[in-house]
Formats: C-alpha cells, sequence, structure tokens
C-alpha cells in the first residue's frame, strides 16, 4: 500500500509541463506510423465497404459503378464456396496449431535436456521459421508426389502405400496441415524452450528433494509455470493459422473440389481470378468483421481468466 | 553442473532430437538435390544420380528466365520496406511509451495494428491495388516497398515497444536536465541502446519480406515480380518443370541459411521477445 502512495508521488513529480518542442515531437514521432497505417488499412477499408454495395463492371478499361444493395452480402449466405472456406480454415487452424503445440512442447523439453548440442538443434529447428512459405509449398509438392515424391518412396520400402496425398479428397487437408505442422513448430519450439529457460532454477531443486518423478515434475511444476507462455503462443500461431494461403495456392489450390478450400484462396480467387470487386468487398468486410469479433471473444476471455487469477 | 537433473539425458533423448533434425534437415536437402538431378532421373525415382548444374544454369541464365531480375526486385523491396519500416516502428515506439500521449490513444492505436495484424492480407490487397492504380504507382516499386512496410509495423511497433521500454528513464531524463531535444535525445541516447533490439527487428521484418507472397502477387506485374512470386509461376505451368522449381527453393532459401548460420541471435531474440513480452 505504502509502495503503490509513494510510487504515485514520483509519478506526480516527475509529470513535468510538456513544452511546445516535446508535443511537436510527440506527433513528428507517430506520424509515419499513423500514416502508413491510415493509408493502407482505414482508407482501403472504407474502400472495400464502398465497393461491397455495388457492382463493378469493366467497360473500355474503366470501373463502371453501379449500386447493388445489400445483394452481395444476401449471396454469402448461400455461397458454398465461402462457406467451405470459413469451415476449412477453421478445421485447419485447429488442427494445425494443436499439434504445433503439442510438437513444439516436446522438442522444447527435450532440447532443454541436452546441454551441449542445445544451440546445434535449435539452429536446426529454427531454419523452418525462415523459409518462404511458397518454397515449402514447392518443397513439399516434390516431397509429396504420387509418383517420385520422397514421402510414398519411404513408404514404399516398408510395403505401404503409394498415397495421394494432394489429389485425394480425404486426405488433401491433412497433408496441407502437416505442411503447416512442420512449417510451424519451430516458432512453438522457440517460444516454449526460452519459456523453460526462464523458470526459476531452485523450485526444480525444491521438486527433486521431495523425490517427485519426472511426470511428477511435468505435471505439477513445469506445466502450470508455462500456462502463460502456452496461451500466448496459441493465440499467437491461431491468429496467423487464419491466415494460411501461400502453402494452399502451390500444393492444391484449394481442391480437390472444395477440400482445401481456404478463406485467404476464396478471397483470392473472388478479387483476382474471376474479378468480382463488389462480391469480393462483401466477403472481405464480413471476414475482416469476423476477425474483430474474434478479437473481442479472445480478448475478454483473457479478461476473464485474469480476473480469476 | 547447470541445470542440475534437468541436463541430464539419456539415449532415448538424443535418438528423438536426432529423428526430429532429421525431419526438418531431409526435405530440404532432399529438394535442394532434385535440384541437381535431371527431370528424368527425378520421375524414374532413381535414388543414386550424378549431379547435373543444367538446372541452376537454366533458372539463373536462360534466355527466358528472369530468376536474376526477381533476385534484384525481392532484395531491393526487402531493403527499402526494413528501412521503412523500422524506422517508423522505433520512432512510433518511443512516442507510445515515452512521451505523453493519453493513455487511450495508445490503447486504440495498439489494438488497431493487432486487428490489422489478424487481417488476411488478401482481404486489403485489392482495394491497395485499386489505390495504387489510382495514382499511377501500380507497376512500381514504391507500392509494394509501402504494403510490406506496413504489413510488417505492428510486430515491428510491439517489438520495438519491448526494446524502448529497456531504456532506462533515468538516462532520459538526465539527457532533457542538460537540455536535449528530442532529436538529440533519439540519436544520442535511446538508438546506442535498442542497438541490438533494432538489429534483430531488422533481421526478422527483412526475412518476412522477402518471404511475403499473397500481396506480392497483387502488386507486381512482369517487370517486378519477386522470387515467390516467381516460384509459384513453376507449379502453374501445364507441365511442372519439377528439377527447376526445385533449384530455384534452392537459391529462394540462401538469405534465410544465411541468416539461420550468421544472426540466429537476432531471430530468436525478435521472435521470442515479441509474443512473450
Amino acid at each position: 500500500m505504502a509502495g503503490a502512495v509513494a510510487k504515485g508521488d514520483a509519478r506526480g513529480i516527475a509529470r513535468e509541463v510538456e513544452n511546445a518542442d516535446q508535443r511537436l515531437w510527440r506527433w513528428l514521432t507517430l506520424a509515419p506510423a499513423l500514416v502508413m497505417l491510415l493509408a493502407l488499412s482505414i482508407v482501403p477499408l472504407v474502400g472495400l465497404v464502398v465497393t461491397s454495395f455495388q457492382n463493378v463492371a469493366w467497360v473500355e478499361g474503366r470501373a463502371v459503378r453501379s449500386w447493388a444493395g445489400l445483394d452481395h452480402y444476401r449471396a454469402l449466405f448461400s455461397d458454398a464456396l465461402f462457406g467451405a472456406g470459413l469451415w476449412n480454415t477453421g478445421l485447419f487452424a485447429l488442427g494445425a496449431v494443436t499439434g504445433q503445440m503439442l510438437l513444439g512442447f516436446a522438442l522444447a523439453l527435450l532440447v532443454s535436456k541436452v546441454s551441449r548440442a542445445r544451440v546445434l538443434y535449435r539452429t536446426i529447428f529454427i531454419l523452418p521459421i525462415l523459409i518462404p512459405g511458397i518454397v515449402i509449398g514447392a518443397i513439399w509438392k516434390l516431397m509429396l508426389n504420387f509418383d517420385f515424391g520422397l514421402a510414398n518412396q519411404i513408404l514404399g520400402l516398408v510395403g505401404l502405400g503409394p498415397v495421394d496425398w494432394l489429389g485425394d479428397g480425404r486426405i488433401a487437408l491433412l497433408s496441407v496441415i502437416m505442411v503447416d505442422i512442420w512449417h510451424w513448430t519451430p516458432f512453438c519450439f522457440l517460444l516454449f524452450l526460452a519459456g523453460l529457460e526462464s523458470l526459476p532454477q531452485d523450485v526444480y531443486e525444491a521438486t527433486k528433494i521431495d523425490g517427485a518423478n519426472a511426470w511428477q515434475e511435468l505435471l505439477y511444476v513445469t506445466l502450470p509455470l508455462m500456462v502463460p507462455t502456452i496461451v500466448v503462443t496459441f493465440a499467437f500461431r491461431l491468429v496467423l493459422a487464419f491466415k494460411v494461403f501461400d502453402e494452399v495456392y502451390l500444393l492444391t489450390k484449394g481442391g480437390p473440389g472444395t477440400a482445401t478450400e481456404v478463406i485467404s484462396f476464396t478471397l483470392y480467387q473472388r478479387f483476382f481470378t474471376e474479378d468480382k470487386a463488389g462480391y469480393g468487398s462483401a466477403m472481405s468486410v464480413t471476414v475482416i468483421f469476423l476477425v474483430c469479433l474474434l478479437l473481442v471473444v479472445a480478448l475478454s476471455a483473457r479478461r476473464r481468466s485474469e480476473g480469476r487469477a | 553442473m547447470s541445470g542440475g537433473s534437468r541436463a541430464s539425458s539419456g539415449w532415448p533423448t538424443h535418438a528423438a532430437l536426432l529423428v526430429s533434425a532429421a525431419i526438418v534437415l531431409v526435405p530440404v536437402i532432399w529438394t535442394v538435390a532434385a535440384g541437381f538431378r535431371t527431370q528424368i532421373s527425378l520421375l524414374m525415382g532413381e535414388v543414386s544420380f550424378s549431379p547435373v548444374p543444367f538446372n541452376f544454369h537454366e533458372v539463373l541464365f536462360s534466355k527466358t528466365s528472369e530468376f536474376l531480375v526477381n533476385y534484384r526486385n525481392s532484395i531491393i523491396v526487402g531493403v527499402a520496406s526494413t528501412l521503412l519500416c523500422v524506422a517508423s516502428a522505433t520512432l512510433a515506439a518511443f512516442s507510445l511509451n515515452r512521451t505523453r500521449w493519453r493513455r487511450w490513444v495508445v490503447q486504440v492505436f495498439l489494438a488497431w495494428t493487432l486487428i490489422f495484424h489478424m487481417i488476411p492480407p488478401v482481404a486489403l490487397a485489392s482495394a491497395w491495388f485499386t489505390m495504387l492504380r489510382t495514382v499511377g504507382l501500380e507497376n512500381s516499386f514504391s507500392g509494394l516497398i509501402l504494403a510490406h512496410a506496413t504489413l510488417n509495423l505492428p510486430m515491428a511497433i510491439w517489438l520495438m515497444s519491448v526494446f524502448i521500454r529497456e531504456v532506462p528513464k533515468e538516462l532520459e531524463e538526465a539527457a532533457l536536465m542538460d537540455g536535449a531535444t528530442t532529436p538529440v535525445l533519439l540519436w544520442n541516447v535511446v538508438l546506442p541502446v535498442i542497438a541490438p533490439g533494432l538489429a534483430a527487428t531488422s533481421v526478422l521484418t527483412f526475412v518476412f519480406s522477402w518471404n511475403e507472397f499473397a500481396v506480392s502477387l497483387a502488386l507486381t506485374m512482369k517487370q517486378t515480380a519477386t522470387v515467390p512470386v516467381a516460384i509459384a509461376k513453376f507449379a502453374q505451368e501445364f507441365e511442372i518443370q519439377y528439377t527447376q522449381m526445385a533449384a530455384s527453393a534452392g537459391l529462394a532459401m540462401l538469405p534465410a541459411l544465411i541468416v539461420m548460420l550468421f544472426a540466429q541471435r537476432y531471430i530468436v531474440k525478435g521472435l521470442t521477445q515479441g509474443a512473450v513480452k
């Protein structure tokens, strides 16, 4: 209590009057980032909202706009591709992120147990984070090729397969999820390793004296201490998983059928393949609205869990 | 004996780690090796082969290939967008953390960077293209540079905020007592302290710009296409040139390998600081 008062006093003393020069620089330093964000988010967002109520046709290289009212938004509800895109993106995000979290945690535990080769392993494991998504698509397009891919060659050695990894509608999404797990497990691993390395050592000494075995140590000491890192990593990865585009573009183009249709790819096709600016804008606005909704839910969930603690 | 019981490790630990390392490395090595094979050898699934430089030669120097141009484009966009992004992010982080903005201003600004970071870029890319065409920049680098810089801005601002908050307040107050103006304070006091953080953020921003595909695809044309856009083209052709795709994939990974070997410290610092704090 006394500490809080003293802190308040200190802040009061430090709060001198801001002079004109400092006020100017307060604005000037924020201005570049502010202008960039406004120009590339608020301005296009307004454009998208306006366009989403219009039909855009191209006549002799010029856009001719006419009002469409709520037509585009109504059409969204019966659009099977949009539905499939949202559903697959949800499945993809949950499947991929769960896999990455579990494997990343296991890897971090393993690496934290070795001392001499730790940096070597960390060096190897961060490689997939640094490779362009499109190159990862190319790597796995080759690896998972039905005829000559290494995956089927290895299966062939043990008398299994061949599996049509990307051409079979029942497993194509699973294949894309596996590629994403390969891509982003290292990121979870890195955050978990940093978390494990910053845990207080004395707790482990005490656990050892109490005679706990490795499982008890993991369940009752490590996991509870790691909860904040786990929550942050999960939220971070989930958000990014919703943006998946590169690998799908190269591996499956949303196919076969709608098996790997993810929302970014649906959007891309409306805008750039089919040139449906009005309809694509309505879809974009809806997706952005859903993203904001997700963020509000996530933030309120976090606030509630913090309130309980 | 650091770490006590935690540093003890038996052969199962090492076996599991070796298998994991193989799962990471084998696809990369196998793909680069495919770049040294003939299309026939790859399609026949031969296990052993004699390496030929043909694909790399074809990708780099053939009359129809523009890979060197794509490479140059990626470097231009990567360097310019990194400079723009990191400079604006550092200034913004200083402004948000060390000047007297009202709390709600800071909160609204940060909330907006978070939302912007969550939106799939494809949702905005077409609107960006329309904007660029309106001002006549649709076929120049400036549009893509601005787009990449802004896409990476949220992450760079969060990261630089972490590093700016680590600058001791006393240092700043002492400089202000001496009558330093804000630019002098930034240049002489803040910058030297945050230099390692600045390097970490820059390396990460460059890598993300180099890797970015969706927006590059939407905002570039033939002359301005970046490396990922060029690689995607291989997969689109009617008859895929698998071995050339592998060779160009190998070339596109070079910056990643360089960063992994020589700037790993910064990558680890950037990735962990940004998410955890």
